[in-house]
């Protein structure tokens, strides 16, 4: 377990937990949950379904409240930033705005002006090839386009912490790696500080400069794997003998949780 | 290919042979509506042969005619049947009569009852030369339409715009919701014009226009209720959580994510909620009122004269159809993304 961080911590979480209150009784959901992600830290959490991993996503990013225990976020010098931007599994972007829309949303919800909100959407869009889009209505792109604004529009955001759940996860497996390896190059660009959850232990290995592990009900922190992986990574790192190494290290420990979790499933 | 011509041939053929046989033995008459039942499917098998043939391109056309193509047969044969007497023409009166009647209503004016079914249009001119507006307003306010489209068009908005305000407020807020919803719910199954009485007793004038402005706000106002909260409910979660994740307040919520989610349930509602004003207005003009084309209809119940009876049903349809147009440009205006 290493729970180190060589950088000033950027996102910290001090035992945290997430009781519940069900019809038959009290839930809990995660327990004992202590992480730091430092400063320009790319972070992800892997662990079985129901293991709680999107809970923790969505308490860092305040859309739950913790039953007990911390979650802090430092902030920078500019006190206008977002303290974090969420990109979901579900993409969430809005059907009844255009691609632009979309991407400048958080920016307008801050009352930036029309002219520069649409600019900074224009630049992020741009970036990730979807100019030429900017006016189509979400039903008119693919899957994979709109995860890619879903993507942009957290990153136009400009937010302390970019929080991502699961935001692959329902993408078919070419379009997956594409976005992997899209996400690689915003990631070296910006270097943004991330916390990852996915179910996919390639791609925790593969992005992450540490993974996580997580266990299933209630939730818990297994271990804490560093990924020493040369950057900059790309779909040809997973070719390397160390990525095997690291993605059997963690299996075998995933593996049984995840065995352990299904004969928990009622 | 020629196999699928060869079928329609011999359909046709047969659709054909079916109503000589009859006609010659003199059994046409006593056998007219299983000859039609059988007819029709007859019909269907060839159209749908036809349609194999239809090259992609021509499709679109071929849907289209077929979908004008057989209400236009129906009339034919309707006007056919009536003329020589296979159906009771005092039941249902030849379309060409219909389409007179329709005439005769639209330029004739009652002296009787001072009224008439558009207001004279064509008389703007000159009231306009004697009187100016005023004069105008009293020549329009003698028609049965704009009666009729005054009070639905009153009793929608002012039932449609409180219905959608109160059904937003119930989908957000839970405890709102279940304090009313049970209510809405009983009052919802009750017939509308069932409540007519209660609000004549409310108003002064009971034979006025409030009553029946009122009792159509109210059927409006229960529908756009239930469909607002339905659209507010249906919006995934998930919209709301990145809304307020990208900083949105409450106020933004709503006007970002709330409305625009609600939307596409709204206007079903407001769609079926104009077929149910259209019930009520007209059930309210049969009985009490001394306008509007629910009351014409009626009247020439009354004086027995069905063509003129239709030509109120044609009038009465052709208000729905332009409403839904009405809604429908609306709805393109207000729901680009749909388009």
């Amino acid at each position: 377990m290493d729970d180190t961080v060589a950088t000033p911590w950027k996102i910290r979480a001090q035992s945290v937990g997430k009781v519940y209150d069900t019809a038959a009784g009290p839930f809990t959901a995660v327990e004992d949950f202590d992480l730091t992600v430092g400063d320009g830290e790319f972070v992800a959490i892997v662990g079985p379904s129901g293991c709680g991993k999107s809970t923790v996503l969505r308490m860092v990013a305040g859309l739950e409240d913790v039953s007990s225990g911390r979650i802090e976020i430092a902030r920078g010098s500019d006190p206008g930033k977002p303290t974090n931007s969420v990109v979901f599994q579900e993409y969430a972007i809005f059907p009844w705005k255009t691609v632009i829309e979309n991407v400048a949303f958080g920016l307008q919800m801050r009352g930036i002006s029309r002219a520069e909100r649409l600019d900074v959407a224009r630049h992020w869009l741009d970036r990730v090839g979807l100019a030429k889009f900017a006016e189509y209505y979400p039903h008119q792109i693919s899957g994979g386009m709109k995860q890619r604004v879903s993507i942009v529009r957290a990153l136009a955001n400009d937010p302390e912490v970019l929080l991502m759940d699961e935001p692959l996860g329902a993408l078919d497996a070419q379009t997956r790696v594409v976005l992997q390896e899209e996400l690689l190059r915003i990631w070296e660009e910006t270097r943004k500080t991330v916390l990852y959850i996915t179910h996919s232990l390639e791609e925790a290995v593969l992005l992450g400069d540490r993974v996580v592990l997580m266990s299933a009900q209630p939730g818990r922190i297994l271990d804490i794997y560093q990924i020493d992986l040369p950057r900059p990574r790309s779909f040809e790192t997973t070719n390397l003998p160390a990525f095997a190494d690291y993605r059997a290290r963690i299996w075998d420990k995933l593996s049984a949780e995840v065995t352990r979790a299904m004969e928990m499933q009622p | 290919m020629s196999d699928n011509r060869r079928a329609i041939l011999s359909l046709a053929g047969a659709l054909v042979l079916l109503h000589l046989v009859l006609a010659l033995f003199g059994l046409w008459r006593d056998w007219a509506w299983p000859a039609i039942g059988v007819s029709f499917i007859l019909l269907v098998l060839v159209c749908e042969r036809l349609g194999r043939m239809v090259p992609a391109r021509w499709r679109a056309t071929y849907e289209r005619a077929l979908a004008l193509g057989f209400p236009l047969l129906v009339l034919i044969l309707w006007q056919l049947g009536a003329r020589f007497g296979l159906i009771n023409p005092l039941w249902f009166p030849p379309p060409s009569e219909i389409a007179r009647a329709l005439w005769e209503v639209s330029v004739n004016y009652d002296r009787f009852s001072g009224t008439s079914l558009l207001g004279r249009p064509w008389l703007i001119p000159s009231a306009w030369a004697e009187g100016g507006l005023p004069a105008v307003g009293a020549l329009l306010s003698e028609s049965h339409l704009l009666a009729t489209v005054g009070r639905v068009l009153a009793g929608f908005l002012l039932g449609a715009i409180p219905g959608i305000l109160v059904g937003v407020v119930m989908g957000v807020n839970q405890t709102v919701r279940l304090m009313l919803d049970t209510s809405l719910s009983a009052i919802y199954v009750l017939p509308k014009i069932a409540i007519f009485p209660i609000v004549m007793l409310m108003f002064a004038n009971p034979f006025g226009e409030g009553p029946k402005i009122v009792v159509v706000a109210l059927a409006v106002f229960i529908l756009m209720a239930i469909n607002a909260m339905a659209g507010v409910r249906q919006i995934d979660p998930v919209y709301l959580m990145a809304g307020r994740n990208y900083g949105a307040g409450p106020w933004q919520l709503l006007r970002h994510v709330i409305l625009p989610g609600a939307l596409p349930v709204i206007f079903a509602g407001l769609r079926i909620a104009l077929g149910t004003a259209m019930i009520v207005i007209i059930s309210v003009e049969f009985l009490r009122a001394k306008q509007g084309v629910g009351y014409m209809t009626y009247y020439y119940w009354e004086v027995l004269v069905p063509e003129k009876m239709y030509a109120g049903l044609v009038v009465v349809m052709a208000m729905g159809v332009a409403f839904t147009a009405l809604l429908y440009w609306l709805q393109r205006r207000l729901m680009p993304w749909r388009r």
